[in-house]
């Protein structure tokens, strides 16, 4: 696989980039890092392009880390632990689309899951009528979800906040009905069944091995788009909207059409993750991608973390490890936990985990500095 | 014709369901600037309580009361001890703190009382008023004319007290609100505390249609939702007119179009809600939000 | 940057400690262990001389939760076993119990928990076609028996590719053909309007309905169908009742069952008879509509309803109410969910009793090879049985009606197979 090219991607990116670029993103970072209130000026005072460059450099460093360990880790976990990791990057796959649109462009959807599940449909039927290689559904599922994010997100335009998100849950309930009543394409409510994609013989990996390889490159790929995305010209309209919608028009940053363009992006994610999905799961039904779905995402990535990069993998963790953990905590009933969890972590991190860990570094860091 | 009229009465039936939950999503979000999405959860724990007391030997009215009375103590409560600690954080991040208290209340219904239906003594009695063909049930009747008493309470609180007054102006803006003496914390709470009262009122209304369980009010705070958005999330008037029209054209479209089918009829009022929303981003009888940048 | 370094470092944190506490790959393969002697080479897994462990997965949060009733008659009866019978030959049956919320991934997660890190000897009972059909693949691969799945769909039965998936209840067909020959013989020339779930269940019993109807002078002359989250099925009804048919045939889960029903005795002028399918038939769905508004209403059974008092003195029964109030003192045993795990489990007790080999294959064979088992919560009459051309346990139902204040049993108890052939794809 090419996870080291991907790597070797990464670095390469990291040394390319001027350092004058960080300052047009400085208004995203105020989502996962929030002021500086204790933060002595000294480091600003001696060299802002140095601090501000020196954590960039940090940050690909763990993103390397965190490669090699995700790399590692399907040879050393029994499978169950590989299939669960790498459901969690079905999900962080999502979870980036519906950061680009929530966190990065200030509109909450309430109907990921339906373009998850179109994703998820769209490489079904691709499976199951056409017969067509595994890795070939990919492109298509994403650009039937991008095609449907666009026709969605025009009259997103116009809609704001609240009403937005509420239209969006709207289409979620919808889809359910739809795709039982197109039964001959659907499979109706019985769903479809599918063959997972079987590893080649030259890797010598077992199918849970493979299947999570394929979600990993998956991922890795979805997060350098997204990379990409936010650093190009798209990222910084979308910043502008998102801070302030009138000042960003005066500028000259062309409204309807980049708010258009994040919920198609958002929508293209979620149904890459769902294209993902299908290869992992291997059945799709209506009733897997009821409305509850939907705001279990939108759960996942407000307590993993808006605006930041390691919010939707958080979230990811979040949405697949503490159901279990509740269950084990209270068997008799595991939703009390949950939400009790929910809340608490709202409590402790109410920007997400990603800026609770920020937090938490800043303080051990100030603590450090007076000693 | 007659069958016609009576599919629109029926449809008016299930719109004043709708629109009895949607009164309180409204009433939260005047107060408050937040979309509970505990609100039908909240309702359904009342429901249990009241149908606790009736089970303990009080006659029902005393019960209701009772459940009221506890429910707007309980929504007080919620708001001090699970809201309050948010109040500073993003919105986002209260919404999702009231998705946290819909999984919980849900699960904990489920577990004080099962998830076995229960049956709910119905206020109204039986029968229905039968007129030039048509009839029309009593308890379909009962369930409009409160849901009407409510909404008349709910604009003379907001248009005509100080309390309502006040609220308004926290709703606006809060850091003023408070530099001219209005305790915003306890409007807060006060809002909780009515939403959570009215959102009883829905449930005792619904339980005795639907049967009493846990998820009983999952699928009414979805058509509430949809009422509340056609309608205008800061007009009452506009959440009860949006929930009538949610309920006939939804009836119309399941009993008189024959592709739709009862399958499909829940796409009707999302189409009405795009098409509406399209033309007046407020909904029908919100208010514009005039933003200075 | 905005890639949060720490996150990143976070997240690394998490996957190590993952790892390190998850332990080696390699572990997994140690856990297979197979039988030498009179069954060589057959897998051994989950089961020792002295102990048993058993892997189910159940709603316990979500819509379904109703259903997360079910586990505990079964742990009831394992408990009782154990502590009086010595366990199953000898065996303590151990019991692993998982929430999969009825959606589909979460079960497939919760199946590869089991037999991967639990390593159970069998997946007793996945809840739902669903979350059946997601794992059956999986489970067939690893070849590890899913017995007695808590779904009536045909397909358990029907499919010959999941030889180590056997259904355990009446399939939602068969039951659909009870009641078809029930009106042939009493209503011949039926207008029978439907009301049914859209999902696979009543879509199954439906179709079965209407191939069983085929050709008869029973026609259909209206069919509605509702959404689980639709929060009433009151319009449906009244389209239904326009059709002015003489027989309601009632597929719905629990709560849209008492909602059909009551709406169905509000409106004095239709009055069909009312025919209800089995899952809604239970005790707790009637009650809350009021017994004077559910008299005469048809459907059918094949275990015995604790509510009955026709079964006050029945020894199964007797043993059901003292082994539940011992064992599970906090679970009502009116609750048919729990008398159905009961039986469940008893069912799985006799099947253990019948192998030859106590492995895997074993007991794949054993469950495939049912010979008019019987067992004491099921109807007398109605027995398990099973064969090589036969993947149905339990097929034979008796209708009831109900009166007064429970229902009666009525007729022969109808063996579908007998009456209809063996059911095929």
């Amino acid at each position: 696989m090419s996870e080291r090219t991907n790597e070797r991607g990464a670095f390469a990116n990291a040394g390319s980039e001027p350092p004058g670029e960080d300052r047009t993103r400085e208004p995203a970072k105020a989502a996962d890092t929030p002021p500086r209130a204790g933060t002595p000026s000294r480091g600003r005072v001696l060299a802002p392009a140095l601090a501000r460059v020196t954590p960039g450099r940090r940050g690909w460093i763990a993103v390397a880390a965190l490669l090699a360990v995700a790399c590692y880790l399907p040879f050393q976990l029994v499978p169950f632990r590989v299939f669960q990791f790498t459901m969690v990057m079905v999900y962080a796959v999502a979870l980036l689309g519906l950061n680009l649109l929530v966190g990065h462009a200030g509109q909450i959807s309430l109907g990921h899951g339906a373009f998850f599940a179109v994703g998820a449909y769209t490489t079904a039927i691709m499976l199951d009528r056409w017969d067509l290689p595994h890795l070939a559904t990919l492109p298509i599922a994403a650009a039937v979800a991008f095609a449907l994010g666009l026709a969605f997100g025009l009259p997103a335009v116009r809609l704001r906040g609240l009403y937005l998100a509420l239209v969006t849950l709207a289409i979620a309930i919808f889809l359910v009905p739809l795709l039982k009543r197109f039964e001959s394409v659907t499979g109706g409510s019985m769903g479809l069944t599918l063959a997972k994609p079987a590893p080649p013989a030259w890797t010598g990996l077992a199918e849970d091995q493979w299947l999570y390889f394929l979600t990993l490159a998956v991922a890795v790929l979805a997060f350098l788009l997204a990379y990409g995305l936010l650093r190009s010209r798209v990222g910084r309209a979308l910043h502008a909207v998102r801070d302030n919608e009138a000042a960003a028009e005066v500028m000259g940053v062309r409204l309807p059409f980049y708010k258009t363009l994040a919920f198609a992006w958002s929508a293209m994610f979620a149904g890459a993750a769902g294209c993902a999905y299908t290869w992992v799961i291997g059945f799709v039904s209506p009733d897997s991608f009821v409305v509850t779905l939907s705001i279990t995402m939108l759960a996942g990535i407000v307590i993993g973390g808006l605006g930041s990069f390691s919010g939707p993998l958080l979230g990811g963790l979040f949405v697949m490890f503490v159901p279990s953990i509740s269950q084990d905590v209270n068997d008799a009933a595991p939703g009390v936990i949950f939400g009790l969890l929910i809340i608490v972590v709202m409590y402790v991190a109410p920007t997400g985990l990603a800026g609770l860990a920020g937090r938490v570094t800043r303080s051990t860091k100030n603590i450090l500095r007076k000693e | 014709m007659t069958g016609f009229l009576q599919q629109v009465i029926e449809g008016l039936g299930a719109g004043a369901i709708y629109a009895s939950l949607a009164l309180a999503l409204v009433l939260i979000y005047q107060f408050t600037g937040i979309v509970n999405f505990a609100q039908g959860e909240l309702a359904m724990f009342s429901t249990y309580i009241a149908w606790q007391f009736t089970a303990a030997g009080l006659p029902f009215w005393l019960a209701l009361a009772l459940a009221l009375a506890v429910s707007f103590a309980g929504g007080m409560l919620i708001e001090r001890v699970v809201i309050r600690p948010v109040e500073g954080a993003p919105e986002l991040t209260v919404v999702i703190v009231t998705v946290g208290l819909f999984i919980f209340v849900n699960a904990a219904a489920g577990w004080i009382w099962t998830f076995l239906i229960k049956d709910f003594p119905n206020p109204f009695p039986g029968g229905a008023l039968e007129a030039g063909g048509l009839s029309v049930g009593y308890s379909t009747l009962g369930v409009l004319a409160v849901v009407g008493v409510v909404m008349g309470l709910l604009y003379l609180l907001f248009q005509h007290t100080k309390i309502g007054l006040g609220m308004r102006a926290v709703a606006a803006n809060p850091a003023s609100a408070r530099l001219v003496g209005i305790r915003v914390g306890w409007m807060l709470a006060l809002g909780w505390g009515l939403a959570a009262t009215v959102g009883a009122v829905s449930g005792t209304l619904v339980a005795p249609l639907l049967f009493l369980e846990p998820n009983m009010m999952g699928g009414v705070l979805i058509y509430a939702f949809a009422a509340a958005t056609l309608g205008g999330f800061d007009s009452p008037g506009g959440a009860v007119a949006g929930g009538l029209i949610v309920g006939v054209a939804e009836t119309l479209a399941g009993a008189y179009v024959g592709f739709i089918g009862s399958d499909l009829k829940v796409g009707v009022p999302l189409v009405i809600i795009l098409f509406v929303l399209l033309l007046r981003p407020q909904g029908l009888f919100g208010r514009a939000v005039v933003e200075r940048a | 940057m905005r890639l949060s370094p720490i996150g990143c470092a976070a997240v690394t944190a998490t996957l190590l400690l993952a790892t390190a506490a998850c332990g080696g790959r390699e572990e997994a393969g140690t856990g297979a262990t197979t039988a030498a002697g009179q069954c060589p080479g057959q897998q051994t897994t989950g089961i020792t001389d002295t102990s048993i462990k058993l892997g189910g997965i159940y709603p316990l949060s979500g819509p379904a939760s109703a259903y997360g009733d079910i586990p505990k008659g079964i742990k009831a009866y394992f408990d009782y076993v154990n502590a009086e019978k010595g366990g199953i030959g000898g065996r303590k049956v151990e019991f692993v119990v998982r929430d999969d919320g009825y959606q589909p991934p979460k079960a497939v997660e919760e199946a590869r928990r089991l037999v991967e890190q639990e390593q159970v000897f069998a997946l007793f009972q996945t809840l739902g076609t669903p979350s059946t059909t997601a794992t059956w693949d999986y489970a067939n691969q690893r070849k590890v028996p899913q017995i007695f799945v808590a779904t009536g769909a045909s397909k358990w039965g029907t499919d010959t590719a999941h030889p180590w998936t056997i259904g355990w209840q009446p399939n939602y067909v068969s039951e659909a053909r009870v009641y078809a020959q029930y009106l042939k013989q009493e209503r011949p020339d039926a207008k029978v309007a439907v009301l049914y779930q859209n999902d696979d269940f009543g879509k199954d019993l439906f179709g079965g309905f209407q191939r069983a109807v085929d050709g008869s002078q029973i026609k259909i002359v209206a069919e509605q169908s509702y959404e689980v989250t639709d929060p009433s099925i009151d319009p449906q009804m009244r389209n239904l009742a326009e059709s002015g048919a003489d027989v309601l045939l009632n597929i719905t889960t629990p709560k849209f069952g008492s909602q059909a029903l009551a709406s169905d005795a509000r409106n004095g002028a239709w009055n069909p008879l009312h025919i209800v399918n089995n899952v809604s038939s239970s005790i707790t769905v009637l009650k809350p509509v009021g017994f004077e508004n559910v008299q005469g209403v048809v459907s059918a059974a094949y275990y015995k309803d604790p509510n009955d008092p026709q079964w006050k003195d029945d020894p199964e029964m007797k043993l059901y109410f003292e082994k539940m109030k011992q064992y599970v003192p906090e679970a009502d045993p009116a609750v048919p969910y729990h008398t159905f795990g009961w039986a469940v489990a008893s069912s799985f007790h006799k099947a253990m009793e019948a192998v030859k080999c106590p492995t895997r294959e074993g007991l794949r064979d054993a469950v495939r090879s049912l010979n008019n088992v019987e067992i004491g919560m099921l109807l007398p009459g109605v027995t398990m049985t099973t064969g090589a051309d036969d993947g149905f346990p339990i097929e034979s139902m008796q209708l009831m009606r109900f009166k007064g204040e429970r229902w009666e049993l009525f007729g022969e108890v109808i063996d579908t197979r007998k009456e209809f052939g063996p059911l095929t794809n």
